[in-house]
Formats: structure tokens, C-alpha cells, sequence
């Protein structure tokens, strides 16, 4: 018995429909995220992400709504992130059937924001997403807004400081490497992972299966997440488990 | 006649998409059940059998529940009085140890006497809270795990936790799931169970399980 490492599909989400941008720009409307989410629960998903990409600058009533949708079919895990800036949120997306709720920007501008939430709603659903590039070598620095807007701040330490405000989990997404398809950047996840006693999830860059393996087994991540390798049918969730389990990770295969 | 499932709602989260969770798993074994999320103490008397949620730390959810007028004696007289079927999930299992430690010392239900203690793993690079997938290792049988495979290669259920019951009678214990030492998954005695993961979460072991509740008569 042991923990088994998580496949996390994200369904980037815009004006209710799934989205994979590549470098969060030129976006390709790729479905119904809640037709996608049951196909992704059949399919035998760890948990599920939704990442409502634009939700800074628009109405996000409908994302409420897929949610809602979604946990009513669903009954897997559900993290939902983007735009998230006050405890409403947060009450909101857990009200509408979110398990976790995902913060970016806000745990950038407000770092007692992560402490509130997890005060509040427990740090088991409080996940921090950092969105990293790197800057030089062995140093990586925040950026939000996308990728847009850099921060100066150094993405370990950073890491830390939100898991001592009592983060449960860490989405550590790559900058450089989100939409590349060149496999993860394995030495900020690995630097991350080692930094924080709480779960890591590796994201940007997944082009095949060898790098899901390699995000856990040289990333030291708990979890992998990719969007278009599934999205688009490249791969299967279960093949994905298959090549994972066959290089020795643990894997649930029920 | 269509039995009567209450969900208790005192503000822990949503209980919407465990109420979801119940009606299909209702609707799927053929059983003929209301399962209603409600806060009315009279509801809850009325039911024939109680689910108690809860998520989040253990000191919220206990004044979460003693906030709701009247409730935690409706569950002392239904519960342990009345002896209908009772599932505690998450926090909601917590509750019915004698303490909670989390960040402070609270009291919880003391039906299943134990403290709610950090989970210490003997391995540092394991990771707290325990999230994720894992097996089940059952310690007796038991009528909730009907049909379902436990042990290395058997189904899993899923945990998020940092926290841990550890009940003063082992016979309490009904399975063990192991995060760097064993960590109690599932607890019951007589009328009263619990379930440290999330069944409304756990897919296909999850709806099993619930299913096995709505059929239970301890």
C-alpha cells in the first residue's frame, strides 16, 4: 500500500469552453469542459483541474456553472483556479462543487491571502499555483498574469514562504516550457519538491509519456498534470498509467 | 418505502455533489432512497440514516456543528440512543474521536474514543497532507466493504488529510490504508462508522461503498 502518483488533466477554460493555449497565447477551442470531464472520469483521471485562464479580465458566472455541472457528474477531485482573489471566491467555487481552488496572482500580491484561505477552508484545499521562468542558471522567478508580468521573485523561496501560510499543495507550472511540448523543466519542479513537505504537481511542457515519468521520478513531483497530450488524444490515461506504472511508479490502475 | 438519508449540513463545504454522490450510487444498486443535505434537527430525527461530512480543520468543524442549534444532541439521541446507521466522512469522521489536536486541543463526540493527531510519516520525502489515491488494508469484515478488494491490489479510495484518528480500541479500526507507518482509513463500531477518505470522491470503490451504507442494518 502506498500513495499512488496523481494524472491530472487540466481543461484550461475560457467563456465555458475548454481552451489550450501554447504559451497561453493563439487559444484553440477544443470542447465542453464538462463532456470532458466525465470522459476524463471514465477514463480513470486522478483528479481534474479547471483553470479559467481569462477569468481576471471577464464574467465568470459561467465557470460557476461548469463547476456545478461538473461535481454533479463527477465524483473525482476537482481543483479550480484562475482569478481567485478573495475568500468569496474561494467559498463560491467550494460552494459550487470545487474540492480545491487553485490561487495565482492573489498569493503573488497578497501573501496573506494564502493564510487567510487556509485558515479559513483548511490547507487541503488551498493550492498554490507558481508560474516560473527561469532567469538564469539554477534561478527561476515568478511571473503572473499569464507569463506577462515579472515579479523578481525567486520561485523556491517563494515556495516555501506560502506552504509555511499553509498552502497544501503547489502547482509549479513552467513558463519556458508550458505549451512546448519539450517535457517539464525538471529542475524547478525538483528544487520546489525538495524545498516543501507538501504535495507538488508538475505542469507546462508535456510532449509524451516519458515525461510524465520524469517529473515524478527526477522532478520529484506527486503529481503530473497535462492538458493537450490528452486533450487531443495523443495519449489515453491509461496509457499514460501503463508507461508510468512500467517504470516503476505507482500507479492506480482500478 | 423510500428510506430517508440526511447529509448534515453545518457549513462544512459543499454538500451538493455528495448528495450526487449518494443518489447515484442509490439509483445504481436499485435502492429506493431521499437523500436529503439539510441543517433541521427534525429531519435528522427523522431520517434512518445519518452521513456526517466535513472538511476543513477540526476545530472549525466542531463550532460548525455546535452552532447549529440543537443538532449535536439530535445526533446523540438518533445516533446513540436510536442506533440508526451512521457514516462519518473526512473531518466528519474525526468528530467522533474524543479529541481533536489540530492546532489546538478541541473535544470531539467521543464515540469512537481516540485523538486526532499530525500523521508523522518514518519517511521524510513523503509529503503531508496524505492526498491522493490509496489501497485499503481491512482489519475485520465488515458489511461497508462488501464487494470491494482490498489489500495491495485491491481498489482505491481517496485521502486528503494531515490528520489521523487513532482510536484507543484497535478493534475499532476497520482498515488501515499506510503513508509512511498505518494511518486509520475507516472505523466502526456497532451503528457507527467512518471513513478518513472521501467515498464521493473514490469513483468506483466510492460509490461501492456508499451503496454497502444504504444497505447497511448493523
Amino acid at each position: 500500500m502506498t500513495l499512488k502518483t496523481r494524472i491530472i488533466p487540466c481543461l484550461d477554460v475560457k467563456d465555458g469552453r475548454v481552451v489550450k493555449g501554447v504559451k497561453f497565447l493563439d487559444l484553440v477551442d477544443a470542447g465542453d469542459p464538462v463532456e470532458a470531464a466525465k470522459a476524463y472520469d471514465a477514463a480513470g483521471a486522478d483528479e481534474l483541474c479547471f483553470l479559467d485562464i481569462t477569468a481576471s479580465h471577464e464574467d465568470r458566472g459561467i465557470l460557476f456553472d461548469v463547476v456545478t455541472r461538473t461535481a454533479e457528474a463527477c465524483f473525482m477531485p476537482l481543483t479550480v483556479g484562475g482569478g481567485v482573489r478573495k475568500v468569496e471566491d474561494i467559498r463560491a467555487l467550494l460552494l459550487a462543487g470545487a474540492d480545491k481552488v487553485s490561487i495565482n496572482t492573489a498569493a503573488v500580491t497578497n501573501r496573506g491571502f494564502v493564510k487567510e484561505a487556509a485558515e479559513k477552508f483548511g490547507g487541503q484545499c488551498v493550492v498554490v499555483a507558481i508560474d516560473a521562468k527561469q532567469v538564469s542558471p539554477g534561478r527561476w522567478e515568478i511571473f503572473t498574469h499569464g507569463g506577462r508580468n515579472a515579479t523578481g521573485l525567486e520561485a523556491v523561496a517563494f515556495a516555501r514562504e506560502v506552504v509555511s501560510l499553509g498552502a497544501g499543495e503547489l502547482l509549479v507550472t513552467s513558463m519556458d516550457r508550458d505549451g512546448t511540448k519539450s517535457g517539464y523543466d525538471l529542475g524547478l519542479t525538483e528544487r520546489i519538491a525538495d524545498a516543501v513537505s507538501v504535495p507538488v504537481i508538475a505542469s507546462g511542457g508535456v510532449g509524451d509519456l516519458d515525461d510524465l515519468v520524469a517529473g515524478v521520478r527526477d522532478g520529484h513531483a506527486s503529481a503530473v498534470l497535462a492538458a493537450s497530450i490528452f486533450h487531443f488524444g495523443t495519449y489515453t490515461i491509461q496509457q499514460a498509467k501503463e508507461h508510468m506504472a512500467a517504470a516503476g511508479l505507482a500507479m492506480r490502475l482500478d | 418505502m423510500s428510506q430517508l438519508v440526511t447529509i448534515i449540513d453545518y457549513g462544512s463545504g459543499n454538500l451538493h455533489s455528495a448528495a450526487k454522490a449518494f443518489e447515484r450510487a442509490a439509483t445504481e444498486s436499485g435502492l429506493s432512497s431521499t437523500i436529503r443535505v439539510t441543517s433541521d434537527t427534525a429531519e435528522v430525527r427523522r431520517a434512518d440514516r445519518i452521513v456526517l461530512p466535513g472538511v476543513g480543520a477540526f476545530a472549525d468543524c466542531r463550532r460548525g456543528l455546535d452552532a447549529v442549534p440543537g443538532m449535536v444532541e439530535t445526533l446523540e439521541e438518533v445516533v446513540r440512543q436510536k442506533q440508526r446507521p451512521f457514516l462519518g466522512i473526512c473531518v466528519g469522521m474525526q468528530l467522533l474521536a474524543s479529541r481533536g489536536l489540530e492546532h489546538t486541543v478541541t473535544q470531539g463526540l467521543g464515540w469512537i474514543p481516540g485523538d486526532v493527531a499530525l500523521i508523522v510519516p518514518d519517511d521524510d520525502s513523503l509529503k503531508i497532507p496524505h492526498m491522493g489515491w490509496n489501497t485499503l488494508h481491512k482489519q475485520d469484515e465488515h458489511a461497508l466493504l462488501d464487494g470491494i478488494e482490498t489489500g495491495p491490489e485491491g481498489l482505491h479510495a481517496y485521502f486528503v488529510h494531515s490528520y489521523a484518528l487513532i482510536p484507543e480500541r484497535p478493534e475499532d479500526v476497520l482498515a488501515l490504508t499506510e503513508h509512511g507507518g498505518p494511518v486509520t482509513a475507516m472505523v466502526a463500531r456497532g451503528n457507527v462508522a467512518g471513513t478518513q477518505f472521501h467515498p464521493e470522491k473514490s469513483q468506483k470503490l466510492g460509490l461501492k461503498l456508499i451503496a454497502n451504507f444504504l444497505r447497511w442494518t448493523p
